[in-house]
């Protein structure tokens, strides 16, 4: 006992250093859990209103891009309204708009927070469980995919970003329908890779990739990016098909999250599926 | 005493702030990102009780690590290197040995000191966050140029703000 206690005291120093790293691995391994039950992530109330405030301040600097983007923005929207366009119809059909029921609504966001420079980027968004946002909506902006909700408080959100490798999005060509999943790699900030795309699918630079709409969280058709490259796996059976994001994640300040009301349905359905 | 608590407590504070307002939207090339946040361990006292050092490194680094949403990646580098200073000046000892009034400051022991001692622990700083982070040694040399770059602007931003704050 009394040699045990002599080596303990002899060692302090030593097991407190081992005592703190293996803490800190701990929480490496379990981020995911630990953020979700506690305080310890950026949508908490001190961090969450450091980051609102600066970015009140730096997103006056960027007003005049900002205009111009929204106002692109209306004007692609206009274009698709009814009134701008000249009926050619001959055959009308009669449609009752009871048969209509929205599946997903749009909560418009603004980005407090965001890094590209990290294997595991996040955002933060000023929206949040008062507004209706819960956990794995998806979030795009006006030029294509973002990434999907994770934690929720009262009015914050974080995102997973599309560039983080712990992240897998179902999407496929627009042309010929196939799909596959697309992963970020880790490099660089404006390309990820789709892969499960088997040899014989004909694929060319500058195909558009858009997202399939088969994991009930993005809906099916919003805009990824265009081939940059296609890469063949030696002694595999699927391309490495290099993808330039649409989306400039450097450079984004207001963002739509997407609520799939018809999700919690979907998911019950197929877990009941795959049980068997 | 007191003084010396409040005074490092600021410290701690707007280097924190500073790293997650300004310094984590500073890019180059796209995934260089310098880490100054660690200066604070290189500018406590040289009298600062090693378990001390330790604990200011994981509150430190946990104060990071929730701002950037990457729990215990930067905790476990900044104890790292907190573990590493005491060995570090004890192998590069200063020629007269240490004196406990003096700032641990290149005005005090010389540049050549003051280098072996800031770029060795803010390379084991950096070693250790950067392969935590990525948590594989596949891609190792893609890391290890990742390293680099970091370390290069890091080093750079540490030398450059003690110049401002030479003291005897």
């Amino acid at each position: 006992m009394k040699g045990l206690l002599r080596f303990l005291l002899q060692h302090h120093l030593f097991l407190l250093f081992v005592i703190l790293e293996v803490l800190s691995i701990y929480m490496v391994i379990n981020y995911n859990d630990l953020q979700k039950k506690s305080f310890l992530n950026s949508s908490n109330s001190i961090y969450s209103s450091v980051y609102n405030k600066y970015e009140n301040i730096t997103s006056f600097f960027s007003l005049s891009n900002t205009n111009k983007v929204l106002a692109s923005e209306n004007a692609n929207l206009k274009n698709k309204l009814l009134s701008s366009y000249k009926s050619n119809k001959i055959i009308v059909e009669e449609i009752k708009d009871s048969i209509y029921k929205q599946q997903f609504s749009y909560i418009p966001a603004k980005v407090i927070n965001n890094s590209t420079n990290k294997q595991h980027n996040y955002l933060t968004l000023n929206k949040g469980k008062n507004q209706g946002i819960t956990e794995s909506c998806a979030v795009v902006s006006s030029t294509g995919i973002v990434g999907i909700v994770k934690d929720v408080s009262d009015n914050y959100c974080t995102v997973l970003s599309v560039l983080n490798t712990n992240i897998y999005i179902s999407s496929k060509i627009k042309k010929n329908l196939y799909y596959g999943s697309l992963h970020w790699n880790g490099k660089l900030y404006n390309r990820t890779v789709l892969t499960e795309i088997p040899f014989h699918v004909n694929v060319l630079i500058g195909d558009t990739i858009i997202t399939s709409g088969y994991s009930s969280i993005f809906p099916e058709g919003e805009m990824i990016g265009t081939v940059h490259n296609i890469d063949t796996v030696k002694g595999g059976d699927f391309f490495n098909i290099y993808v330039d994001l649409s989306t400039d994640f450097k450079n984004i300040k207001y963002v739509y999250v997407i609520k799939n009301l018809y999700k919690i349905e979907q998911n019950n359905l197929e877990e009941l599926s795959s049980d068997d | 005493m007191i003084k010396d608590l409040l005074k490092y407590a600021v410290w701690f504070i707007v280097l924190v702030i500073f790293q997650l307002l300004i310094l984590n939207n500073i890019q180059f090339s796209g995934y260089v990102n310098p880490y100054m946040y660690i200066l604070l361990i290189l500018i406590l006292p040289y009298n600062t009780p090693n378990w001390a050092l330790l604990i200011i490194g994981f509150l430190l680094g946990l104060s990071i690590g929730i701002g950037n949403n990457t729990l215990g990646i930067n905790t476990s580098a900044t104890v790292f290197m907190a573990f590493a200073r005491p060995i570090v000046l004890e192998i590069i000892s200063a020629r007269e040995g240490y004196d406990t009034e003096k700032q641990l400051h290149f005005s005090n022991y010389g540049i050549k000191w003051y280098l072996q001692y800031s770029l060795s622990l803010i390379l084991a700083h950096h070693l250790f966050l950067f392969f935590i982070e990525v948590f594989t040694f596949s891609n190792f040399f893609y890391t290890i140029w990742r390293i680099l770059l970091s370390f290069i602007f890091t080093s750079i931003l540490i030398l450059i703000s003690q110049l401002f704050f030479i003291r005897k």
